[in-house]
C-alpha cells in the first residue's frame, strides 16, 4: 500500500508542475501588460518601467517562471493589486467559505444521489427508476446559475422563507455554524447540490444493478441470506466506486462554484475569481486558480488512494 | 434450401429485417450497414426523437430569427418596461429595458446555439486529432501528448473555462477559444483509448501488410473504426457546452450587450425577479430546455450504437 501511494505520488508530480506552468501562463495570455490595467493612463514611461521592474515583469518568461515557482514553493502567492493585501491570505479566507458550501453539497447530493440510486438499482424499470432517471437528466442539463435564480425567486422574493444573498445578517463575511448563518447556507448548498445529486444517482443505479445480476448475489440468497444480509453485501460492493465519484464531485463544486456563488453573494473563491477577473487582477487570479487546481489534484489522490485503500479487487500495479 | 434459414433469422431477428423481405436473395440480407441500423433504431426511440425534434425547432428559430420575430429584438420602450407573459402586444413580456421578450429570446437562440456547439466542433476535430494520433503512433508520441492532456484535467473544466476567459478578456471569440480548451482533453482522451483499443486489430495488420501507408491506414482503417464513439461522446458534451457557454455570457465574460444571448439576458434580468420573476426566469427555461434536449439526443444516440453488444 505504502509503495502504492509512493507510486501515485511520482506520477502526481509532473502534474503539478505542468498545472503550475499554465497557472503561470495565464496572467501573461492576457493581452498587453499585466499592469496596464492599474497603471493610470496618461503614466510616463519611466513609472511603467519601475512598475515592471518591481513585480519583475522585465525578466525574461522562464526567469519570471521560476521566481514565481519559488515563492509558491514558500507560500508566497504575491500581492493582490486590487487591494495590496497578500494573495495567499484572501485565497484561504475565501476557500474555506467555498469548502463549507461545497461539503454541505456534496453530502445532499450525495445522500439523496445514493438512495435514488439504490431504489432505482433494486427497481428496474419501475417509477422510481424513472424518476431516478430523470432527476440524473434533470441534474446534468439544469443550467444551476438559473436553478439558484429560480430559487431566490420563489422562496425568497415570493414566499420570504430564506434570504437569497450572502452569508450571513452582516452580509457576506464569513460563516459560522449558527442557525442565522445556517439560513444563508441552504439556497446555494441545495442549488449546488443537484449536479453530483443526478451523477451519483446515475452511477449508483448502474452499480447497484450490476451487483445484482452477478452470480455471488444469486448465491447469497441460494444458501438462505435474507434481503438485508444481501443488502450489505450490495452496499458493500458499490461503496468504493460510489465514495470515489463523490471525492471528485466535492472538488468539481469547490473549483465550479463561481457562478453558484455569484448568484448568491457567497464569499468564497467564486466570488473572489469573479472579483480578479473583472478588477484584472491578475496575482489574484492566479493564486486562487493554482490553489483550487492543486485542491483538486490532492482530492483526485487522496481518492484514488481510498478506492484501493477499501477495494481489494483493484490491483495496486 | 434457403427458405428455412430466412425463417429462422428473421424469428431470431424479432422481425428487424422484414423491411428486406422483398429482396430476391433474402437468406444473405445485406444489412444496412452500421449507420443505417443507428439510424433505423434511433428513429424508434421515441425519447430521442422528441429531444431531436426540439433540437431542429430551435436550429430553424434560430435560422430564421430576423425575419420571424414579432419586434424590433433591440427596440426598448422605457415605458413598457416588464410586461407581463401574457400581455397583448407583448406576447411573453418586455424586459428590463422594454425589449419584446419573444423577440429576443428567438433572435438569442442563434448566439447561443453557436457559443454553446462551435467549441465542441471544433474540438471534435482537434481532439479527435490529437488522441488517434497519440493512441496509433503510440511510445513517446502518446506518453508526451496524453500527459499533457493530464495536466488539464487536474482542472475541473468550470473553473479552466473560467480562469482562461477571464485572463484572456470578455467577448465572444475568447469564450469560444476558452471552451474549445475545456474540451480538447476531454475528447482527446477519449478518443486516444478508443484508438489503442482497435490498433492491434487483424485489419489494422492486414492494412499494414497490403502495403498501406501508415497515414492512410489513419484515415481509412482507425478513423472508420474510431470516428463514431467520439462522436457520440462529444455530442454528450454540447449540453455542458450551452450551459457553459451562457454562464460565461452570464458572468459578464462572454456576450456583450445590446447583443441578445440567454445566459446574458439572464444575468441582466436577474435586478427584476421582485417585480416580474416569471420573466426573469424565461431564458433560464431556454438554455434548460435545449440543453436537456442534447443529453437525450446524445443518450439515444449512444444506446441506438451499442448494437454489437
Amino acid at each position: 500500500m505504502l509503495l502504492y501511494i509512493l507510486k501515485r505520488l511520482v506520477y502526481v508530480t509532473p502534474v503539478a508542475f505542468g498545472v503550475s506552468v499554465v497557472c503561470f501562463l495565464l496572467v501573461h495570455l492576457a493581452p498587453g501588460d499585466p499592469l496596464s490595467a492599474v497603471l493610470p493612463a496618461d503614466a510616463t514611461q519611466a513609472t511603467i518601467d519601475e512598475m515592471r521592474a518591481a513585480y519583475g515583469f522585465d525578466k525574461p518568461l522562464p526567469v519570471q517562471y521560476a521566481i514565481w515557482l519559488w515563492h509558491v514553493l514558500h507560500g508566497d502567492l504575491g500581492i493582490s493589486i486590487a487591494t495590496g493585501r497578500p494573495v495567499l491570505g484572501e485565497v484561504s479566507r475565501a476557500v474555506v467559505n467555498s469548502l463549507i458550501l461545497a461539503s454541505v453539497a456534496t453530502v445532499i447530493g450525495f445522500t439523496f444521489g445514493t438512495l435514488f440510486g439504490f431504489v432505482a438499482g433494486y427497481h428496474r424499470n419501475s417509477l422510481a427508476d424513472r424518476a431516478a432517471s430523470a432527476l440524473s437528466v434533470f441534474g446534468v442539463s439544469v443550467p444551476h446559475y438559473w436553478l439558484g435564480m429560480v430559487l431566490v425567486i420563489v422562496f425568497s422574493a415570493t414566499l420570504g422563507w430564506l434570504p437569497p444573498t450572502g452569508a450571513g445578517p452582516d452580509g457576506s463575511g464569513n460563516w459560522r455554524p449558527d442557525f442565522d448563518h445556517l439560513r444563508y447556507l441552504i439556497l446555494p448548498a441545495v442549488t449546488m447540490s443537484v449536479i453530483p445529486m443526478g451523477i451519483i444517482a446515475r452511477t449508483v443505479r448502474a452499480l447497484v444493478a450490476d451487483i445484482l445480476s452477478q452470480d455471488f448475489v444469486e448465491a447469497l440468497r441460494a444458501k438462505g441470506l435474507d434481503e438485508r444480509g444481501v443488502f450489505r453485501h450490495v452496499v458493500r460492493n458499490a461503496a468504493p466506486t460510489a465514495l470515489a465519484i463523490m471525492g471528485l464531485q466535492l472538488g468539481y463544486l469547490l473549483g465550479g462554484s463561481i457562478l453558484v456563488e455569484t448568484v448568491f453573494a457567497w464569499p468564497g473563491t467564486g466570488f473572489l475569481l469573479n472579483a480578479a477577473i473583472f478588477q484584472r487582477d491578475l496575482p489574484l487570479l492566479q493564486g486562487s486558480i493554482l490553489v483550487l487546481a492543486m485542491f483538486f489534484v490532492v482530492l483526485n489522490l487522496l481518492v484514488d488512494v481510498m478506492q484501493t485503500a477499501l477495494d481489494p479487487r483493484i490491483e495496486r500495479a | 434450401m434457403t427458405a428455412p434459414v430466412t425463417a429462422a433469422s428473421m424469428a431470431l431477428d424479432g422481425g428487424l429485417l422484414t423491411a428486406d423481405d422483398a429482396a430476391p436473395e433474402g437468406a444473405f440480407v445485406s444489412s444496412r450497414g452500421f449507420w443505417g441500423h443507428v439510424g433505423h433504431r434511433l428513429v424508434r426511440d421515441p425519447v430521442a426523437m422528441g429531444a431531436g425534434a426540439v433540437i431542429l425547432l430551435v436550429v430553424i428559430v434560430a435560422i430564421l430569427a430576423p425575419w420571424i420575430t414579432p419586434m424590433d429584438p433591440y427596440k426598448g420602450s422605457m415605458l413598457r418596461r416588464l410586461k407581463h407573459v401574457g400581455d397583448a402586444t407583448y406576447w411573453l413580456g418586455s424586459d428590463e429595458l422594454g425589449r419584446d421578450m419573444i423577440s429576443r429570446l428567438m433572435l438569442g437562440a442563434r448566439l447561443s446555439l453557436f457559443i454553446g456547439v462551435t467549441p465542441v466542433l471544433i474540438a471534435f476535430v482537434i481532439g479527435s486529432g490529437i488522441g488517434v494520433l497519440a493512441g496509433y503512433v503510440g511510445g513517446w508520441t502518446n506518453t508526451i501528448l496524453m500527459r499533457t492532456i493530464d495536466v488539464f484535467f487536474a482542472f475541473p473544466s468550470v473553473l479552466l473555462a473560467i480562469a482562461l476567459s477571464g485572463a484572456l478578456g470578455a467577448g465572444i471569440f475568447n469564450s469560444i477559444v476558452s471552451l474549445t480548451f475545456v474540451f480538447v482533453p476531454q475528447i482527446a482522451r477519449v478518443a486516444e483509448s478508443v484508438t489503442t483499443g482497435i490498433r492491434r486489430r487483424d485489419y489494422i495488420d492486414a492494412a499494414k501488410l497490403s502495403g498501406a501507408s501508415a497515414l492512410t491506414i489513419m484515415r481509412v482503417q482507425v478513423l472508420g473504426n474510431v470516428v463514431g464513439p467520439i462522436f457520440v461522446y462529444s455530442t454528450s458534451l454540447i449540453s455542458v457546452s450551452m450551459i457553459l457557454a451562457s454562464g460565461l455570457s452570464f458572468l459578464g465574460l462572454g456576450v456583450r450587450p445590446p447583443e441578445p444571448e440567454w445566459g446574458l439576458m439572464l444575468n441582466t434580468l436577474r435586478t427584476a425577479i421582485y417585480v416580474n420573476p416569471v420573466v426573469a426566469a424565461l431564458p433560464g427555461v431556454c438554455i434548460f430546455v435545449v440543453s436537456i434536449a442534447f443529453n437525450l439526443f446524445s443518450d439515444g444516440l449512444r444506446a441506438a450504437m451499442e448494437i454489437r453488444q
